[in-house]
């Protein structure tokens, strides 16, 4: 077999090890690239960064732990935007695992380095099954759909809940999301319904399934995979493990082009002999 | 009658959900939320029967030696283990469900998750070929994506990210909006079939 | 130099003067809030009332030291007010969501800074009641009598017997010559109905097609494989197959066996699939119905076994996985089609027609609002949206 032959048939093996190699080199050998913010980004940013002090975000962790290296980094790059400007943090989840994933997150922005007071400044109401018909019944009372934090203690109890009965109380809603229920529905309740500020992240893969929503503001922005968390992280200006994994993205990215253009480029090869035979 | 009354159910049920969209007032208005609640009871329950299928079919396989028999003698194993622990000791973080959630499923599906990273790769070789001037643009546009929506682009072009995000805010939503359209108008005509009973070979078998 | 010493001096000044005029001055009670309205709540199921109100001239205006509205009831006109609730900075209205249907309401609301707050007029009474009819959805009863009325039409028009042109659908015809090509290499047929449940509406077209394809298959001496991850899908799949087999006379080629619960766990799940692609080495695999992450992980996989691959999905995000995988893709409505075309049944084609000009219709509006739009009218947009 000749080398054109390889290139033209390639094996998947061969493919995977690349990949497998394309992510795993970068992770070691440290490489700084430049993020360029892309407007989704910024919105979100802005939009946080736009709330007085004091406001509350309601932030819903719709997601599971498979998905968690994507959406985890943008969690802890938005929570960090959050405390930093003195907003107060509601968390839910109506993805069961989301509930436990939003208690690690507080443990390492809010505890660790904001050393924000629990029940003051941020609270874990825990994961209700139901997603759409969840979003629904918090229009009308939170505290009837969520009476007790994720802990089983009443909410009533904490000071940052005594305000609140629906969503005239919250100022943003934040979903971090990897399907459904997700921001589709966010959008669909919170913000055609009761008119509140959307915004997200999510896995890369169905980012662009949202644009819709960003074009007509019904989303006033958004974080799609690894990138957008990079792209948060280079906003709030607390590099963590997106940026640090861009360079495998990157690389990763790059062999797949290369990957691509081969395939192209034996096939038109391929393509002229045989126009050339024929 | 087998075929009739699961169709009149629908219809009831269907004509109902339709009403209680544009009939706020009571009992109309939180038929919604009862029928959802429905739902749930009724997959917890075809949720036993789901179990007992997954250990008899696994049981029957081991009892009749057949090939791959092993596979599910480990299955039936962790699906007692996973059981008992979670029935006798509870659910929370620091009990031994959690551990095997926290080490052993959420690892495994993250696994399963990651094998995307390479299957991208290996099908966008196989798949993405410019055979026609369609599959040329598409190809392009990829690719423009691709750079653009990582640090490496901006290093080639400066303009790369803009072009990307171009791309993905104008033909790709653009795009989008169609297939959505048309998925909310197939819907609504299949979801008619269906209330009306024209189509009726999903309560199993044709006319 | 001497240019930023004067200014400098200039706002020290300003600065002197506001701060001892500040001082002097005593903290007034803030103005109250005007043009107080209570109505009922439109459009609802009762229970609720609005109010609506001008901000005080100390909001955002004046001495801007309102810290909020408080909202005050009676059952009684001028008496027996009590507190309901409250409102931020800023805000012009409140839901009373506590109203009792048919019982009359007075409502005042109180304008409050640090220290005091002043009380608005008196409203007129205001009853709660629920509305038959949510006026806001007008647009869409509009459209779903329309779009309704189209479909049965064309159903009617087939059932007279009238034949009716359906663009083919190259992806459908592939799933008949995929399970012959099966059969040939005798081989068994992968069938995956999606991840999700029998409550959505992906699901239950996916049903359909299996009924259809089930009759195919059944045939044919080959097995028809269908895993499924949901517990509802589960039991409709065995019920479906099973009726296709007696249908097609071969109730004894039926084997429940073939149609297992897997797990709801969607990784899992994929996991198991790709296991019975590897072992049981399929000739022809349908992916028809609601699909997530895991669409390229066995789609790929059925590749790399040479397997035909066709399938349909309404998840867009999902839709390229597919087309680079697969041999065929359905897109989108086209999955809903997908069972009406496999029948050739005249009434289920008939709608697909309407279905057809209903979208001609939705085009027309889109190319005359984007139209409107250009030339700044906003009337049909307008319309469109609040009705």
């Amino acid at each position: 077999m000749n080398l054109f032959d390889r290139l033209k048939n390639i094996d998947r093996r061969t493919i995977f090890v690349l990949i497998a190699l394309s992510v795993l080199i970068p992770l070691f050998v440290p490489i700084k690239l430049r993020i360029h913010v892309s407007p989704p980004a910024q919105g979100l940013y802005d939009a946080i960064d736009r709330l007085p002090p004091g406001s509350n975000v309601l932030m819903a962790f719709d997601y599971g732990p498979s998905t968690m290296p994507e959406v985890y980094p943008m969690t802890l790059a938005i929570l960090r935007h959050v405390f930093s400007k003195d907003l107060k943090v509601i968390a839910m989840a109506l993805w069961p695992e989301g509930a436990s994933i939003a208690q690690d997150a507080f443990k390492t922005v809010a505890e660790d380095e904001f050393h924000k007071l629990y029940g003051v400044d941020y609270i874990n109401l825990g994961f209700k099954a139901g997603g759409l018909v969840v979003i629904q019944a918090m229009g009308t009372s939170i505290p009837a759909i969520f009476p007790t934090d994720q802990a089983g203690r009443p909410v009533e109890e904490f000071p940052i809940m005594k305000k609140v009965k629906n969503f005239d109380e919250i100022e943003m809603i934040v979903d971090l999301s990897a399907g459904d229920p997700g921001i589709r529905h966010w959008v669909m309740i919170a913000q055609a319904r009761y008119q509140k500020k959307v915004g997200g992240g999510c896995t890369a893969v169905s980012a662009p399934a949202f644009y819709p929503y960003l074009q007509t503001g019904q989303l006033v922005g958004l974080l799609g995979g690894l990138m957008g968390a990079a792209e948060y992280e280079a906003l709030v200006k607390h590099p963590g493990s997106a940026i640090k994994a861009m360079p495998s993205q990157a690389l990763s990215h790059a062999v797949i082009i290369i990957l691509i253009l081969i395939g192209n480029i034996t096939f038109f090869v391929e393509r002229r002999r045989s126009r050339k035979q024929g | 009658m087998r075929r009739q009354v699961p169709l009149v159910i629908t219809f009831v049920a269907g004509m109902l959900m339709i009403i209680s969209y544009f009939i706020p007032r009571q009992p109309f208005g939180g038929l919604q939320n009862l029928f959802n609640q429905w739902f749930i009871v009724i997959v917890a329950f075809a949720l036993i029967l789901g179990a007992l299928n997954l250990i008899k079919v696994n049981a029957e396989k081991i009892r009749r030696k057949r090939p791959g028999w092993g596979y599910s003698a480990v299955l039936l194993i962790t699906f007692t283990v996973t059981v008992i622990s979670g029935l006798f000791w509870g659910m929370e973080q620091e009990t031994v469900f959690g551990f095997i959630f926290r080490n052993m499923f959420v690892p495994l599906g993250a696994t399963m998750f990651s094998l995307l990273a390479f299957f991208i790769a290996s099908a966008s070789y196989r798949a993405f070929r410019a055979r026609t001037i369609e599959a040329a643009l598409l190809l392009i546009a990829a690719i423009l994506v691709m750079l653009g929506r990582v640090p490496l682009g901006s290093y080639i072009w400066r303009q790369f990210p803009m072009l990307a995000n171009w791309i993905m805010a104008f033909p790709n939503m653009a795009g989008q909006r169609a297939i959505m359209i048309g998925i909310a108008l197939g819907t609504v005509s299949i979801s008619l079939r269906i209330i009306l009973g024209i189509e009726r070979s999903y309560l199993g078998g044709g006319e | 130099m001497n240019q930023r010493r004067a200014v400098f001096l200039l706002f020290l000044s300003i600065v002197f003067f506001f701060g001892v005029s500040t001082a002097a001055q005593q903290n007034a009670p803030p103005a109250p809030p005007t043009e107080v309205k209570a109505f009922d709540n439109p459009n609802d199921a009762g229970g609720t009332i609005t109010i609506t109100w001008k901000k005080s001239a100390d909001d955002g205006a004046g001495e801007n030291d309102v810290l909020g509205y408080e909202i005050l009831r009676s059952m009684a006109q001028e008496t027996g007010y009590g507190p309901i609730g409250t409102a931020s900075l800023g805000a012009t209205n409140y839901v009373d969501t506590s109203a009792v249907d048919r019982v009359t309401y007075y409502y005042r609301v109180a304008a409050r800074d640090r220290e005091s707050s002043t009380l608005s007029e008196e409203t007129i009474p205001a009853v709660a009641s629920p509305q038959w009819f949510n006026r806001r959805r007008t647009n869409m009863l509009i459209s779903v009598v329309l779009f309704s009325f189209l479909i049965l039409w064309f159903i009617e028009r087939a059932k007279r017997g009238e034949k009716l042109f359906i663009r083919p659908l190259a992806g459908l015809e592939a799933i008949e010559e995929g399970i012959g090509r099966a059969t040939e290499m005798g081989k068994p047929v992968l069938y995956i109905p999606g991840i999700l449940d029998m409550d959505d509406i992906q699901t239950i077209a996916s049903m359909a097609i299996l009924s259809r394809v089930a009759k195919m298959v059944a045939q044919y001496d080959i097995p028809l494989l269908v895993p499924s991850k949901m517990p509802i899908a589960f039991t409709m799949a065995q019920e479906v197959v099973k009726q296709a087999y007696i249908e097609a006379g071969r109730p004894d080629a039926y084997n429940s066996d073939n149609i297992p619960f897997i797990t709801m766990a969607q990784f899992g799940y994929a996991a198991a699939v790709n296991g019975i692609m590897l072992r049981q080495r399929p000739g022809t695999i349908l992916y028809l119905g609601a699909f997530y992450a895991e669409s390229l992980i066995l789609a790929e996989t059925g590749s790399s076994i040479g397997a035909i691959q066709i399938a349909g999905t309404a998840m867009p995000a999902q839709l390229p996985f597919f087309v680079v995988a697969c041999d065929y893709t359905l897109i989108g409505e086209e999955l809903f089609a997908a069972s009406a075309y496999l029948s050739g049944e005249p009434r289920l084609l008939g709608s697909l027609k309407g279905q057809d000009w209903g979208k001609a219709v939705f085009m027309a509006f889109i190319a005359l609002g984007a139209i409107l739009e250009t030339l700044g009218l906003h009337f049909l947009t307008g319309w469109l949206v609040t009705w």
